[in-house]
């Protein structure tokens, strides 16, 4: 795989080399701390809040009592939920941008989300899938299928189609699924009872053992992805160009969309559909560590989780007694994201 | 995106209403002008067979003989009071906010130029479905305090989407991606609201959110009747739009006030789906098919308004009838309209990618 250094960058008003060094250095330390601030806050926030010391000792030290049982049993699930969700959706966001050359891509927005909902009402409804592994490869599946469905309609035509078609195909196929699912699941209230909480995309009451199924195929993803980075910078400058430079443009894309699925597909089953963290955290972080793939999605990983997990305590403190699903806090805060960088990008660019 | 045909005046503006015609750029000739007028009166035909067949169905079939019969009958047996009083008002609903919805739709696409440009594309249902929340939720009261919540929030949505998303000019793209960007910040907010309002009044919103047609009576009807009759004045900005579909200059060269003429037409649109989301919650798509669909089949240039209004009422009652009988349970017409809104998307999109 050919690994191409990115564009060096001479935009006016952007960060030089050696600052960039230095953010990239003092970023890493930042987003560590800050991701083991928000697993603590994950474990110690809600209706019963812990202090933090406290919630050490019990990580720490074998303890019993009600606190330490509420940790193990409830906090503990769904903040590592948060982890390997979170860091999935980045990831994935950041790959599939990168892929599709498109910045305002995102696994929500493209309709990944919705597919996996209707592959797992169709699995569970109509098929009688039950268990954690057969359920996550429907929801693959589903990925899989709605990804490939929105690529070909969204790049249709001369020139392969622009970054807006893609999001209004996402947008429409994501309108038809969700639809149907809706109309499935208000068949049979009872037997959807467990989708329309699943729905909601929240953190909450989510089953633990899905994650161990899980786990293997977020990490092979991950690590598939890491692997890809270096002919993500080569696929940058175009497609005829990184042939040129020796990149299997084609190869590297089909692997890629194999990584999307496994990842988006993973988050969607554990958490939901989640929307806008794919879209919001590499633009973050590449605003820290400038436009090379390798260390945007390398960052992600630490970011993602990050954002998912604050946006699970922010949900828990809003409204009390009760809880704002993640998903509809990364949509207050992600929305905006789109409209700055719908708005920053000059028209012709659409 | 925006076809290069939409920018061409419309010879097939709205052939019924003689205003139109007179500014109708006299060109092209009558063939066009006829073709609208022939498949506007089709739709109209088949709106009205549709209804009578609507009227016919549920656990009381009747034929369409019995229908018309039961409708004007004097002496008002119980087939009457089942097709007048029951699903009389579900059937005109239909019909009535269809067009409503097209209507708002057309005026839409025709300022913004964009097929894609229409109010629920752009998020204003949402917008007036956050607004009734609000009112609902914070301020209580009925139907009055949801329709007017529904305004101010649909209005504020328009104003907002447009704001955000004009940065040195106004462009299509933008608009809808900032759209889809608000709607989805909306939807966030509506959720919120939902989930901090009590049981009794979440459960209320959440029904009428689905966006459904099975609650109409009369007694909510009629205001929305009304209030959609209190628009009916901002018909008389039909000729200017067609001035304004030639492009700013010409149309003030015209003698348009232009700034005038289209906040007006945008105050129109957004009230025609603010008082029917109001009275139904929100119904996606058919803003957005109904104009394509009435261009298609009238072939003229612009988008046709009449025709657009009664190809509303066509898509809206038959979206509500198979919302009510294809399925063993009475589904929210919204979550038809949305699943063949989409799929109508869908196909727009393909073709206009072959096109190119």
């Amino acid at each position: 795989m050919t690994s191409v250094r990115p564009r060096p960058d001479t935009t006016p008003g952007r960060t030089p080399e050696a600052p960039r060094a230095f953010a990239r250095g003092v970023g890493l330390p930042a987003l560590l701390a800050a991701l083991a601030v928000a697993v603590l806050a994950g474990l110690a926030v809600g209706a019963r809040t812990i202090p933090p010391l406290e919630v050490i000792r019990i990580l720490l030290f074998e303890a019993t009592g009600q606190n330490a049982m509420v940790i193990r049993d409830l906090r503990m699930p769904r903040t590592l939920i948060g982890l390997v969700a979170g860091v999935a959706l980045g990831v994935a966001g950041g790959l599939i941008q990168a892929v599709t050359r498109n910045p305002l891509a995102d696994p929500g927005i493209l309709g990944v989300n919705a597919g996996a909902a209707f592959a797992m009402a169709i699995g569970t409804g109509v098929a009688g899938v039950t268990g954690g592994l057969s359920t996550l490869l429907v929801a693959y599946a589903g990925a899989f299928g709605a990804s490939l469905l929105v690529y070909a309609i969204g790049s249709l035509g001369r020139g392969g189609g622009s970054p807006v078609r893609l999001i209004l195909a996402g947008v429409a196929l994501g309108a038809v699924l969700a639809g149907i699912t809706r109309a499935i699941m208000l068949t049979d209230r009872q037997r959807f009872a467990g989708m329309i909480a699943w729905e909601s995309g929240s953190l909450l009451d989510r089953d633990p053992s899905l994650l161990s199924v899980a786990g293997p195929f977020v990490l092979l993803g991950l690590l598939l992805s890491l692997a890809l980075a270096p002919s993500l910078n080569a696929i940058a400058l175009g497609d005829d160009l990184a042939s040129a430079l020796g990149a299997r443009v084609l190869r590297t894309r089909v692997l890629a969309v194999v990584a999307v699925m496994l990842l988006a597909g993973s988050a969607t089953a554990l958490a939901g559909p989640i929307a806008f963290v794919g879209l919001m955290v590499p633009h973050a972080v590449r605003w820290i560590v400038g436009p090379d793939w390798r260390w945007i999605l390398g960052y992600s990983v630490l970011a993602a989780p990050t954002l998912l997990i604050l946006a699970d305590v922010v949900g828990r403190v809003l409204i009390p007694p009760g809880e704002l699903p993640a998903g509809i806090v990364t949509a207050l805060i992600g929305a905006p994201v789109l409209i700055v960088l719908v708005r920053r990008r000059k028209a012709s660019e659409l | 995106m925006s076809s290069t045909a939409q920018q061409v005046p419309g010879v097939d503006a709205a052939p019924i209403d003689p205003r139109a015609r007179a500014v109708a750029v006299p060109v092209v000739g009558g063939w066009v002008a006829r073709r609208g007028v022939g498949v506007a009166g089709a739709a109209l035909v088949s709106a009205l067979a549709l209804a009578i067949v609507a009227l016919g169905m549920g656990d009381l079939p009747l034929s369409p003989g019995e229908v018309v019969q039961a409708l004007f009958a004097t002496d008002g047996g119980f087939t009457s009071t089942v097709v007048r009083d029951w699903r009389l008002p579900r059937v005109l609903g239909a019909l009535v906010f269809g067009s409503a919805l097209a209507l708002s739709g057309a005026v839409f696409q025709s300022l913004t130029r964009n097929p894609l440009g229409s109010p629920d594309v752009i998020g204003f249902a949402t917008g007036a479905y956050t607004g009734a929340l609000i009112a609902l939720t914070a301020i209580g009261g009925g139907a009055v305090t949801a329709s007017a919540g529904a305004l101010v929030g649909g209005l504020g949505t328009a104003l907002l989407v447009y704001l955000l998303a004009y940065s040195g000019g106004m462009h299509g793209f933008r608009l809808i991606i900032v759209g889809i960007a608000v709607t989805a910040m909306l939807h966030a907010v509506n959720l919120f609201l939902l989930l901090r309002a009590q049981e009794e009044v979440a459960m209320a919103a959440s029904i009428w959110g689905a966006g459904s047609l099975s609650l109409l009576s009369w007694t909510s009807l009629v205001p929305a009747l009304i209030g959609l009759l209190l628009c009916s004045p901002g018909l008389v900005l039909v000729p200017p739009l067609r001035q304004l579909e030639l492009g700013d200059d010409a149309a003030s060269a015209h003698g348009v006030n232009v700034e005038g003429a289209r906040l007006g037409l945008v105050l129109f649109a957004v009230a025609l789906v603010a008082i029917v989301t109001a009275a139904t919650g929100p119904i996606a798509f058919i803003a957005l098919a109904a104009p394509q669909v009435a261009r298609r089949l009238a072939g003229g240039a612009g988008i046709p308004l009449a025709t657009s209004a009664l190809t509303g009422a066509v898509l809206l009652l038959g979206a509500d009838l198979i919302a009510q009988h294809a399925l063993p349970v009475d589904l929210p017409v919204g979550i038809v309209t949305v699943v063949l809104g989409g799929s109508y998307l869908l196909t727009l999109l393909i073709q206009e990618a072959r096109g190119r």
